[in-house]
């Protein structure tokens, strides 16, 4: 049980971003940096609209060119999420979508060499026992973990337990997160900093806010070393300007709302595949901005 | 005694509490734990909280001796700590005002509040109207169905109320829509939290500022009876009435702190809320605590007849106590809870909340474990004007040509 004292420094590992990882998170980012753009971060639930779908649905972003792949794990209250990505995973609860499942899904995609980092709450990880659900991840061949509802200063057990079995792990930081703040995150993140394009939940908007690219240069000058952009980040347009100052583009309602509203599995696929192509298309450096 | 349990530190009871929260709200968490941790040491606001709490809630709320209902419990002598007649009906008052003057601190112009049965929603726009802020009110839609009364109140106080029709649409996701509000709106808005679970500080601070029941009560019972009580008795939902009354009792060896939780349908009908006596930890609303939840950690549905018990979390605070033993925590059904309801407004003349009325049951089955000799303290923590309609419907007291005679 994690006693860290809320506020203050926890011991953190000294590992840095960079020691080999299955599917590792930072390879693909820099990989995509060699290309001269910023890598595509798709996110999609589990079991929406059921498993197999939900597996299918991945697979058409991954051969559209999503280079890393959010796997949402659903979760009954997901205060981080807006009406779409509620909606979906409140329907494959709804259709019986078990932690286990996930785990599948991973051993599924797995041999598509794409890494593919779970995004839990910390609820079901802390129910399945962490140091289970990270060796559970790891043998099914998952890179690590996105935890929106779990900060470094709690996150003791899932520390110790991503360094034994070599797991990435993306914690997030706000435009409201002071510099130390964003010190003790950088420090504690392994892959990427997930920076919350704006203060509020997931959804797709209009325009990004100018919070995104700020904030990206703090946590950068707060030590992170790579930075990639999500929450509200979900047209082409959005992809063109994340690009520019951030080393990924992270979408996730966009696709969820497409999947939602696809007639067919075949309608569905083919919508995330136009959408996945145009926003890696977009996501280039220096594009005459 | 080697040192005194009473106002515990956060942000950990033992292995509960915590913030299991997005990075978002740990700013204004830490802004608000750093501002209570001003306000609390200055004269100023506690003279400026105890002059409302005297001269606008109506406290220190009567100590009042239940002897026909007494007669009911064993013969035991059962005093009533009324909370029921604090401003609003019922002890959150006592919070929404302590919150309230922070928020002006702070220089925030706004809140917002969950609300189950209502209790708490009213004393937030009530709060709201007194201090000049915008306020706005999450309510589960089943529960603005079964409350509907204090919807109306609310609105009549200038608040906004947002019927939440997501997830199980009572109190848990009320609480979940509120903090999505929050995460968006955190640099203008304070959230006023309306019991002891949730992150870091909320189940120290509103801890605090309920503990005046039971200094209050402590001091009312030492002056009646010549003695502490053997018992303390109050309804945990979350768990703020409970709490409140147990804090300065908790160095009292000889005095027992029963907590009844909300037993529904019958713990072993899975429909219920008792969380600490069937759950199992997790963590829920930010907080490490005992959970009502599957193999999965998803939160399970919670049951009750009393819409502010029906919440499938409880504080990390509680959670401790019950480890600890220092408190006990046991389940009460609907129809004992209805039983209780209808005993005290027949012997007493009280109507009281049907929340409240789980701690009535509970004193019951404690009075007739202690006998005659027995001393028992219940915090009557609301009244139950709100409970009418379903009690009209438990007990059938509208049915037509029927007099619907009470148990």
């Amino acid at each position: 049980m994690n006693q860290a004292r809320t506020g203050g420094g926890a011991p953190l590992s000294a590992s840095r971003p960079g020691r080999a990882n299955r599917g590792s998170v930072g390879a693909a980012i820099d990989a995509a940096a060699a290309e001269g753009r910023a890598a595509l971060i798709a996110y999609l639930p589990v079991g929406f609209p059921d498993v197999a779908e939900s597996i299918g649905a991945v697979k058409a972003l991954i051969d559209a060119g999503a280079d890393i792949v959010e796997l949402g794990l659903p979760y009954s209250d997901p205060v981080m999420d807006g009406p779409v990505i509620e909606g979906a995973v409140t329907a494959a609860l709804a259709g019986g979508v078990r932690v286990a499942d996930t785990m599948r899904a991973v051993e599924a995609l797995a041999p598509t060499g794409v890494p593919l980092l779970v995004m839990s709450y910390y609820a079901p990880i802390l129910a399945t026992g962490v140091e289970r659900f990270a060796a559970d991840l790891a043998s099914a061949g998952g890179a690590g973990l996105i935890t929106p509802d779990l900060i470094p200063d709690e996150a003791g057990a899932w520390l110790a337990a991503s360094e034994t079995h070599g797991l990435d792990r993306v914690f997030l930081v706000a435009p409201s997160s002071s510099d130390s703040r964003l010190r003790l995150v950088a420090e504690a993140c392994r892959g990427f900093v997930y920076v919350a394009s704006t203060m509020g939940i997931t959804g797709e908007r209009t325009t990004l806010s100018a919070a995104a690219k700020d904030l990206t240069v703090r946590t950068r000058a707060a030590g992170a070393s790579r930075a990639c952009v999500g929450v509200g980040v979900s047209t082409p347009a959005h992809a063109a300007e994340v690009a520019q100052y951030a080393d990924g583009v992270i979408v996730g309602s966009a696709f969820v709302r497409l999947l939602r509203d696809a007639e067919t599995p075949a309608a569905a696929r083919a919508a995330l595949s136009d959408l996945a192509g145009r926003l890696r298309q977009s996501a280039v450096r220096g594009a005459g901005r | 005694m080697t040192h005194s349990l009473q106002r515990a530190p956060g942000p950990y009871f033992g292995g509960y509490g915590g913030r299991f929260i997005p990075e978002a709200l740990i700013t204004a968490l830490d802004q608000l734990s750093e501002a209570y941790a001003i306000v609390r040491q200055e004269p100023e606001f506690e003279a400026e909280l105890d002059g409302l709490l005297r001269d606008y809630a109506g406290r220190p709320t009567p100590l009042t001796e239940a002897g026909r209902f007494g007669a009911h419990a064993g013969g035991a002598t059962v005093y009533l700590k009324r909370e029921d007649l604090a401003h609003t009906g019922s002890h959150k008052i006592n919070n929404v005002l302590g919150q309230a003057l922070l928020t002006k601190r702070v220089g925030k112009q706004r809140v917002i509040a969950e609300t189950g049965a209502g209790q708490h929603g009213v004393a937030t726009a009530t709060a709201a109207a007194l201090m000049d802020l915008e306020c706005v009110v999450y309510m589960g839609e089943e529960d603005t169905e079964r409350q509907a009364l204090n919807v109306a109140r609310m609105r009549l106080l200038g608040a906004e109320v947002v019927a939440v029709r997501s997830g199980t649409r009572t109190l848990k996701d009320a609480i979940n829509a509120a903090l999505r509000d929050w995460v968006t709106n955190a640099e203008t808005t304070n959230y006023v939290f309306g019991t002891v679970a949730g992150p870091h500080p909320f189940p120290e601070m509103v801890r605090d500022f309920q503990r005046v029941i039971g200094v209050e009560a402590r001091a009312q019972v030492l002056a009646k009876a010549g003695r502490l009580p053997d018992a303390v008795a109050a309804c945990v939902g979350g768990g703020s009435n409970a709490i409140g009354i147990f804090d300065a009792f908790l160095d009292d060896a000889g005095t027992r702190l029963e907590g009844f939780e909300a037993g529904g349908e019958g713990v072993a009908t899975g429909r219920h809320a008792a969380t600490l006596s069937a759950g199992k930890v997790g963590v829920l609303h930010g907080a490490r605590s005992y959970v009502l939840q599957d193999g999965d950690g998803q939160t399970v549905p919670s049951h009750s007849i009393s819409a502010g018990l029906d919440y499938p979390g409880v504080g990390p605070e509680h959670a401790w106590l019950r480890d600890t033993g220092r408190a006990r925590y046991s389940p009460i059904t609907d129809a004992q809870a209805m039983e209780a309801f209808g005993l005290l407004s027949r012997t007493e003349g009280i109507i009281p909340a049907i929340e409240s009325a789980h701690a009535l049951a509970g004193a019951l089955r404690l009075g007739r474990e202690l006998g005659p000799d027995g001393l028992i303290v219940v915090s009557l923590s609301g009244r139950g004007d709100k409970d009418v309609t379903t009690a009209s419907r438990w007990f059938g007291l509208l049915e037509p040509g029927g007099a619907g005679a009470i148990a």
